[in-house]
């Protein structure tokens, strides 16, 4: 191969590596600057602030969906992180070797049932029970949707820890748990936050699973056994709508979804930024 | 005798290979004996077999009698965190947590054990980082990363974090095997000084090493303890063929 014939290949190469990489954030910037042009006009003041207004008035907003989505993110977030990061951390760190591995393909099956079963699930352990659609059963289906995200981001990140670090720390007379806990834990974090970052942005737009266990809602927070609005099910009802004004209203609730799960990504790692980083 | 180190059978294990065979040694307290040998010979997994470190790998497995400072520490109902307090331990590769800052990484051990006291903290870092030879080079860095300090300086900060638990006992396993010469001196300096007040294991590859800084000297090869004595009686006039092919670098 004389040096001009591989000068060019280098060239067309780097050419398609970089076309590539373009057409990969290509969809999310299409879909971001649609949702900017058909949905900006809508987004104002009353939207963040107004209930919805009842059919054939114009006007209103979506301030009761956009707390009730911040509600049942927390709520799932309660549930399913604790049990998550501590169960990829006994994956990551177990000695056992069956129980490990049934319990990881488990998490991968989980996290390839359509979510829409996972709300069916929700409706029969929690809605059928309780008589009444609940911020607690939506929340539930979202965390049984997080579990298997966190626990396989989590368990990746802790094998990371080098396990030199252990060792020093069982050097130092420290026992186990605290080892795990409070060295190889905190050396992970980076890492785990943005796999918890992940589960959080994918469970902000779930709708299948809230439609029967929140349900919806067009008023306030009604307390957490009562059914709850949603961001994604608003929009969801308002798209199949027939008037104007909720098509528009729903496109202001889809970019005001995007810029939520931002925001929440953004607060979350300055929140949680230690002054130094372990591996990412 | 009742303290230093008393070492009788000691086998060890790697799953079902047997690393380790019948190893008797008695190491005096408050001196520092060098292990030397080639790769693989056993001397590593024969100190992390005093602190109990070794059946922290899975399927690794101990027997026989191993007494620091007058304490059978594979005794039924020891506990092996008990145990690593007691002796401190100092690896190949520096190894400072790096989520933790210079003054965190030292009081790491006595944090972790519930010390809270900030006052107590301190005083125990600054002592800790004086005997390791650290304390002028960091004393106005001490809020900054761990790992942003050099490789010598690491070596020296995971030195003083294993002193700060005030341990009886220092095991080293090749604590310059990753340093220049310069930060090499160091160590070693810093180990003459600290002979007076801790009995010392030094594993290390290289012999001019063991000379230096040890009273008594073992040699290990292919997991048997092949010779043990005064560490210039062994280099000058070692009473085993082995042993002599090996300083005269006929192998290894």
């Amino acid at each position: 191969m004389t040096p001009r014939v591989r000068r060019v290949i280098n060239v067309i190469m780097s050419w398609l590596a970089a076309i590539a990489a373009g057409l990969v954030v290509l969809p999310l910037l299409l879909i971001f600057g649609f949702l900017l042009w058909q949905g900006a006009s809508a987004v104002n003041v009353d939207f963040f602030t107004h209930l919805p207004k009842p059919v054939g008035e114009v006007g209103g907003g979506m301030a009761n969906a956009i707390v009730g989505s911040l509600i049942l993110i927390a709520l799932a977030a309660a549930l399913g992180l604790p049990l998550g990061i501590l169960g990829g951390l006994y994956l990551a760190e177990s000695r056992d070797r069956r129980l490990p591995w049934v319990a990881r393909f488990l998490a991968d099956v989980l996290n390839g049932v359509p979510s829409i079963v996972i709300g069916i699930f929700a409706y029969t352990v929690l809605v059928l029970p309780m008589r009444r659609f609940s911020a607690l059963a939506g929340a539930f289906a979202l965390a049984v949707i997080m579990l298997p995200i966190v626990v396989r981001t989590s368990e990746e990140l802790v094998r990371l820890v080098p396990a030199s670090l252990r060792e020093a720390a069982l050097a130092l007379g420290i026992p186990e748990w605290k080892v795990l806990l409070r060295v190889v834990l905190p050396t992970a974090r980076a890492g785990i936050i943005t796999g918890v970052m992940v589960a959080i942005a994918r469970v902000a737009g779930e709708t299948a699973p809230l439609l029967f266990t929140a349900f919806g809602n067009r008023f306030w927070h009604q307390g957490l056994d009562q059914p709850i609005a949603a961001l994604p099910l608003q929009i969801f009802a308002y798209a199949i709508a027939p008037y104007d004004d909720w098509h528009r209203q729903a496109w202001a609730g889809a970019l005001v979804l995007i810029g939520l799960v931002f925001l929440v990504s953004l607060a979350a790692r300055v929140a949680t930024s230690g002054r130094f980083t372990g591996v990412r | 005798m009742a303290d230093g180190i008393v070492v009788r059978g000691l086998n060890a294990w790697f799953g079902d290979v047997h690393v380790l065979h019948d190893i008797g040694i008695t190491m005096a307290p408050k001196a520092v004996t060098a292990l030397i040998g080639p790769s693989g010979c056993g001397k590593s997994t024969f100190i992390r077999c005093l602190n109990r470190m070794h059946e922290v790998v899975p399927g690794a497995r101990v027997a026989g009698t191993v007494i620091v400072e007058g304490e059978d520490v594979y005794a039924s109902g020891i506990d092996p965190v008990q145990v690593r307090r007691r002796i401190g331990m100092v690896f190949q590769k520096p190894n400072p947590f790096p989520t933790m800052s210079v003054f965190d990484n030292v009081v790491a051990g006595l944090r972790l054990a519930g010390v809270r006291e900030r006052a107590v903290l301190h005083e125990a870092a600054e002592r800790a980082l004086r005997h390791a030879a650290l304390w002028d080079e960091v004393k106005d860095r001490l809020n900054k990363p761990g790992s942003g300090l050099s490789g010598g300086q690491q070596q020296r900060l995971c030195i003083a974090r294993a002193l700060a638990v005030e341990p009886e006992v220092l095991l080293m396993d090749e604590p310059c095997s990753a340093l220049d010469p310069i930060a090499t001196a160091k160590i070693e300096e810093l180990i003459l000084e600290l002979r007076s007040t801790l009995t010392i294991v030094i594993v290390t590859h290289n012999m001019q090493q063991a000379a230096r800084v040890s009273e008594a000297t073992g040699f290990f090869l292919l997991g048997e303890l092949i010779e043990f004595g005064v560490t210039r009686a062994l280099f000058t006039n070692p009473h085993d063929k082995r042993t002599e092919d090996y300083i005269t670098g006929r192998f290894g």
